[in-house]
């Protein structure tokens, strides 16, 4: 259409989604890491989370990382959400009628989760974030104030731990098929020869970022790891 | 061989559809297109309006054919409906026959539906502004051959509609990304490059296909087997678009 | 093809050919007078052109916004000439039977498209494509128009490569050639094998952006069913929405037809199923004279019939001749074995033993005419269909063994594919089966220099028209008249008859045009209306069968009387027992393709009554009574060097024969030999 301008297509959404999305997985990933310091007893995970507080300081003041990054998430889940449901409407006006019989030839499962498997990473965010940031509700009754003491007395309550690793392997499935994606919206992937990188590499980061966040839960659950 | 076929009928595009089913009597060596021509036949004879259904050259190149064989594009093979051949099938199968599924492509009739929304995407910047009799000498401007085989791959699309049929979003980008890649590569169509992505895909999103989210069906569906490359291709260059004002 | 040899010779005509000749045909036609081509000027040909750009009238750029054209079909020749007007400034409207104008039958062309660019440096020029053009022709043609077609050839691909069409280049980025259709330079353009299809979506991205800048408006799922002469003049069509069926009426200054060939009058052939003669038939029958009708190309190396089923045959480039060799079994009674079992000596290498000194590259009608002898005899391969094999084997056991599978592959690999997806054998181990098919239709609608017809502001462009091929169209030239015509003939012609303009309204209510709706009403409610019991295409393969056997590779007086008796009775049948089913108010392709077999039933019996005229052979027109002692087509141009202009005298009365003579000023005719 003569005049239309590029930021308001189809295509800009995608690119919006892509680059919120890749903020998602770099905290994702740094968050993933910094879990993995309950392996490292609880003083190592608390001087952690506390250090998330401290950083930059006095440059900015105490938790001023942790608030932009709050803020850029809050902004990027929006942006990402809002983008989802858009195209989600689109795509659902698009084809009103439904076929009788639909073969899913080429597609990967991970690409047909894309949505639904965002709305599960959505929820499990609410419930997370009650859980341990904002609510900070121990379910088996302890205190809340220590943060390891809490993530370590939640798993132990094993329906808590298949929440959390039920989410895992969503967030596995929109991560291996979001990263390559990201990659193929923001054009990077022209050639048969980058599109193959970019899906193993995609595999690859899933699968490490999902069994990185498991591995805590696990360990708890089977008692390795313990207050 | 004997087969069941299930065929979507609709007498027009205000009226709902349904699907009905029909026993047809096929050889192996008969194309997609002339087992339905037996079937059509056979209608005639028993006083029952033939199945309605689009196709011209038969021969896999001018995009006019085109259904949705038990729920895959143009059937099981990599091909056009009219170059499938009967002997990709089984003795007693059963064949659900539908036409493209998009709001961008109304039925018309039974299996055929209306693709005008393609030529308006083409309209909306799918050329290279020159007026007959302007052009310079066809060597003028030497094409290096990569990029000229890079338009050529994509510039083979046939507009069939198939990449909209099988897309879970019921998105064009495909087809779009194939127009916007063969003449993107060239030299003659830089001038135009920019503006051309954002028109066209705003004219994609005006007729109602859906955004492209990667899923890759079309691609397996295009019997002319266009690459995900020129989606690729498609979002660098709107990207860029973008970034110099368009 | 490849390296097929030159295949003049100047060998005189023969000496016992009888200086007066039976006129077969008498009873079948009334003679008329003689017509001339008064457009052409004269003067030295390579000025022609020029001049008659120079004299053609100009219409004035303000009132051009005033004058309308309607451009029937969208192949190259229509799209071209619809997007090149819109361009001019004219009120353009397009119409096309397809759902898009992209799917002209246009672009199925493979091969290729010839231009005398001199690219290659091997010595072509205008003169020399002009040459081989006239000369391919079989002397059928005109002088002025040929050499006017070789000259804008090289504007083409100026054209074409400014609009995007990926032309076939060399690794240097430059543009690369390959030689086609028997002749000895390099000077054909591809895209791999999709010519047609690249070309045509040039032409057609210029038409949609014209349709995008209003100069052109685009008419898709609407097929002219009448054309409305006014005073003489051509000003409208009438058009039947095909998708609501509603009979609409369209009035423009200048009318032209671009709607192809009518190759389907027979049914199978490579033609697309809606290929159809009814825009020109209409027309003819309006007061256009129909040329050359008989003059049909028959292309040897398609894909065989395999059943009763068959509805379309597919072409295999004829490059498959240069290495594999053609044969058919001795004995009848191994036509059913396997061919691998066959023995050598057992097998009939026909063309080779026929024509030894050119084998399997002797020129497209004989090499066809010699496979349907072979299958007549009964040593035809592959199904029966209808108690008749109808094919020849394609052999590459040799070429394979001599240059080894990979060599083979990389000459034809996209063929044996294309063959083994539509046959499901495999090429490399079994033999191919070909069979002759119907391709190219050189007869069509008479115009002058000026590609206008004898109704005045009715012009007709590509290959709707009869102008530029003669007897026999070379590989490659029809895509390039077709987009002559449209990009650069036809925008400099029709100026000078819309100087004219803009002509006076047409009331809706004129009786012309009330007459033609009524017509088209009537016709229609014939069909639906209609108790009959048979469907259409039971009528359309019947005439194609008879059409196949007498007015086919080989005609003969006999066949050719007994074929139009034939018509005649299916005619009369079909129009009291034609079963159309549906409603006309909606999309209902039974109806579209009544109107169409209808039409091919009177172009049937004007296309035998021609070629009962003709009896001579020329070109694609092989007369069983005209031949040399060796069987080779003989051409009497004392008696018939002249197009044969048939005009329209109503349904119950016989042609009117319009002769034009054919005065070759430049060229000495001469006769081919192959042997
Ligand atoms: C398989 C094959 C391969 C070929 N290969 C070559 C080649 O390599 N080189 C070469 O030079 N030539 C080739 N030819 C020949 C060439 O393709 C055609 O002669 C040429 O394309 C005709 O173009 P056209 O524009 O005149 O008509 P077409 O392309 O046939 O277009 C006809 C148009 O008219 C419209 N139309 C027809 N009837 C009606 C109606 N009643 N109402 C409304 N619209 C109507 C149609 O919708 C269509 O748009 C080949 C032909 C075939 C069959
Ligand atoms: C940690 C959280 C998340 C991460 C890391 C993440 C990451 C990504 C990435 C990288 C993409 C690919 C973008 C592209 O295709 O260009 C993507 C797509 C998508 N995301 Fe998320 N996302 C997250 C949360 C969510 C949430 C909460 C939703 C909520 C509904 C969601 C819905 C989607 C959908 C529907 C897509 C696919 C649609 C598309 O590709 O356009 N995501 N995601
Ligand atoms: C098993 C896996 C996980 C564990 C054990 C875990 C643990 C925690 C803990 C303990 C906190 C509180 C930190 C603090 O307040 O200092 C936290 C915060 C948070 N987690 Fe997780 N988390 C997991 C997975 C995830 C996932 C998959 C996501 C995102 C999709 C996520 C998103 C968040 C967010 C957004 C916060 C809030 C950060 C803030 O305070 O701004 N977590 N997580
Ligand atoms: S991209 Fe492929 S599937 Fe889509 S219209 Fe073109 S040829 Fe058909
Ligand atoms: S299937 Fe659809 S989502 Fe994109 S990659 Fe193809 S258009
Ligand atoms: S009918 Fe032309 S592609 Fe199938």
């Amino acid at each position: 259409m003569k005049g239309t301008r590029g930021v308001r297509t189809t295509i800009a959404l995608k690119i919006l989604m892509a680059v919120s999305g890749l903020l998602f997985l770099a905290f994702v990933a740094l968050h993933m890491y910094g879990n993995l310091k309950a392996f490292a007893g609880h003083d190592a995970y608390n001087e952690y989370a506390h250090h998330l507080r401290t950083f930059a300081e006095p440059m900015l003041p105490f938790g001023g990382l942790l608030f932009v990054t709050r803020v850029v998430l809050v902004l990027s889940l929006v942006v990402h959400v809002g983008c989802a449901v858009a195209l989600w409407r689109r795509a659902q006006a698009a084809r009103t009628v439904p076929y009788v019989v639909k073969k899913h030839t080429g597609a990967t499962y991970a690409s047909r989760l894309m949505r639904w498997g965002g709305v599960t990473i959505l929820l499990f965010i609410v419930w997370h974030l009650l859980n341990f940031t904002i609510g900070k509700v121990n379910v088996s009754g302890g205190p809340t104030s220590d943060p390891y003491d809490l993530v370590v007395d939640s798993f132990q309550v094993w329906w808590l731990t298949l929440i959390y690793l039920a989410a895992m392997l969503m967030l596995g499935a929109h991560l291996h098929h979001g990263i390559w994606s990201a990659l193929q919206t923001l054009g990077l992937t022209p050639h048969a020869r980058s599109r193959r990188l970019a899906k193993q590499a995609a595999f690859t980061i899933a699968l490490v970022i999902s069994v990185g966040f498991s591995l805590v839960p696990v360990f708890v659950l089977a008692g390795v790891i313990d207050k | 061989m004997k087969l069941t076929l299930n065929i979507w009928r609709q007498a027009s595009t205000a009226s709902a559809g349904e699907m009905k089913t029909y026993q047809v009597e096929a050889s192996p060596d008969m194309s997609f297109l002339e087992m339905l021509d037996v079937l059509n036949e056979e209608l005639n004879e028993k006083g029952e309006e033939p199945v309605a259904f689009d196709s011209d050259c038969r021969e896999g190149i001018c995009g006019m054919c085109g259904l949705m064989i038990n729920g895959e594009p143009h059937g099981p093979e990599r091909t056009t409906t009219c170059q499938l051949h009967m002997r990709s099938f089984a003795d007693g199968d059963t064949i659900t026959i539908e036409p493209w599924r998009s709001t961008a492509f109304p039925v018309l009739k039974d299996l055929c539906v209306d693709r005008g929304a393609f030529d308006r995407i083409i309209q909306s910047g799918g050329y290279i502004s020159v007026n007959t009799g302007a052009a310079p000498d066809a060597h003028a401007t030497p094409v290096p051959k990569d990029n000229a085989d890079r338009a050529f791959d994509a510039a083979t699309c046939i507009g069939c509609g198939a990449c909209v049929a099988a897309c879970p979003n019921g998105s064009a980008t495909l087809f779009l990304g194939a127009k916007v890649t063969h003449l993107g590569e060239l030299p003659q169509g830089q001038a135009e490059r920019w503006s051309r992505v954002v028109d066209m895909v705003g004219q994609h999103d005006h007729e109602g296909f859906g955004g492209c989210t990667n899923i890759g069906e079309c691609v397996a569906a295009c019997p002319k087997e266009i690459p995900l490359d020129v989606i690729s291709q498609l979002n660098s260059d709107l990207r860029t678009a973008i970034r110099k004002g368009h | 093809m490849t390296d097929m040899p030159d295949t003049t010779t100047t060998a005189p005509e023969s000496a016992t050919a009888p200086a007066e000749f039976a006129d077969d045909a008498a009873g079948y036609y009334t003679p008329g007078d003689p017509i001339r081509d008064t457009k052409a000027p004269s003067g030295p040909l390579d000025e022609r052109w020029n001049t008659r750009q120079f004299e053609a009238r100009i219409a004035n750029p303000a009132n051009r916004r005033r004058l309308s054209v309607i451009v029937v079909g969208t192949g190259l020749a229509g799209a071209s000439a619809a997007a090149t007007l819109g361009e001019a400034g004219y009120v353009v409207k397009s119409f096309c039977y397809q759902d898009s104008p992209r799917r002209a039958h246009s672009i199925a062309a493979q091969g290729g498209i010839n231009a005398a660019k001199n690219y290659k440096g091997d010595g072509d020029s205008v003169y020399r494509l002009f040459y081989d053009t006239i000369k391919g022709g079989d002397y059928r043609s005109r002088e002025s128009n040929v050499y006017r077609l070789a000259q804008v050839s090289t504007n083409i691909i100026d054209q074409c490569v400014a609009q995007g069409v990926p032309f076939a280049r060399e690794y240097g980025g430059l543009l690369d050639n390959r030689s086609f259709g028997g002749v000895q330079v390099s000077r054909t353009f591809y895209a791999r094998g999709q010519t047609g299809q690249q070309l045509l979506i040039g032409a057609y991205q210029a038409l949609e952006r014209q349709v995008a800048a209003g100069t052109v408006r685009c008419y898709t799922r609407h097929e002219m069913v009448e054309l409305i002469v006014v005073d003489g003049r051509a000003r409208g069509i009438i058009v039947r929405d095909m998708v609501t069926g509603e009979i609409e009426t369209y009035f423009a200054d200048v009318v032209v037809l671009a709607s192809g060939g009518y190759g389907n009058v027979f049914f199978l052939s490579t033609n697309a199923m809606g290929c159809n003669v009814t825009a020109t038939w209409r027309a003819h029958r309006k007061g256009a004279y129909m040329a050359n009708p008989c003059f049909t190309q028959i292309h040897p190396t398609c894909i065989p019939v395999t059943g009763h089923h068959q509805s379309k045959l597919t072409l295999m480039s004829e490059s498959l001749r240069n290495d594999g060799r053609i044969w058919v079994p001795k004995k009848k009674a191994d036509c059913t074995k396997d061919p691998r079992d066959i023995a050598e000596e057992d097998r009939d290498y026909y063309l080779e033993r026929i024509y030894p000194a050119f084998g399997n590259l002797v020129p497209r009608d004989i090499a066809s005419r010699q496979a349907k002898n072979m299958c007549d005899e009964g040593r035809g391969v592959g199904p029966e269909v209808e108690g008749v094999r109808r094919g020849v084997y394609l052999d590459f056991a040799d070429a394979i063994e001599r240059l080894g599978r990979e060599a083979i592959e990389e000459k034809y690999g996209n063929l044996f594919d294309m063959y083994a997806r539509i046959t499901g054998e495999d090429p490399y181990s079994v033999p191919m089966r070909i069979y002759p098919a119907v391709h190219y239709v050189m007869g069509g609608l008479w115009v002058d220099y000026d590609l206008q017809t004898t109704i005045p502001g009715l012009f007709v462009i590509g290959e709707a028209n009869f102008s530029d091929h003669g007897a026999n169209r070379l590989g490659a030239s029809a895509l390039m008249q077709g987009l002559a015509d449209g990009y650069f003939v036809l925008s400099n012609t029709i100026r000078d008859y819309l100087a004219d303009g803009p002509f006076d309204r047409i009331a809706d209510d004129d009786p012309a045009v009330v007459e033609a709706q009524t017509a088209v009403q009537s016709r229609i409610d014939h069909f639906m209306s209609n108790t009959g019991t048979r469907s259409v295409d039971s009528y359309h393969r019947e005439l194609g069968n008879i059409m196949w056997e007498y007015c086919g590779m080989e005609r003969t007086e006999d066949g050719l009387r007994k074929a139009i008796d034939l018509i005649r009775t299916l005619r009369d049948d079909f129009w009291r027992n034609v079963k159309v089913l549906g409603s006309a108010e909606s999309l209902n392709q039974s109806l579209e393709r009544a109107g169409r077999v209808a039409d091919f039933l009177e172009l049937g019996e004007l296309m035998c009554i021609d070629a009962l005229n003709r009896r001579e052979s020329c070109g694609g027109h092989f007369r069983a009574e005209s031949q040399t002692e060796e069987g080779e087509a003989l051409r009497r141009d004392e008696q018939y060097s002249y197009v044969a202009a048939w005009e329209w005298a109503g349904p119950d009365d016989p042609p009117v024969l319009h002769k034009e003579d054919l005065v070759y000023e430049f060229v000495e005719m001469k006769a081919r030999s192959y042997k």
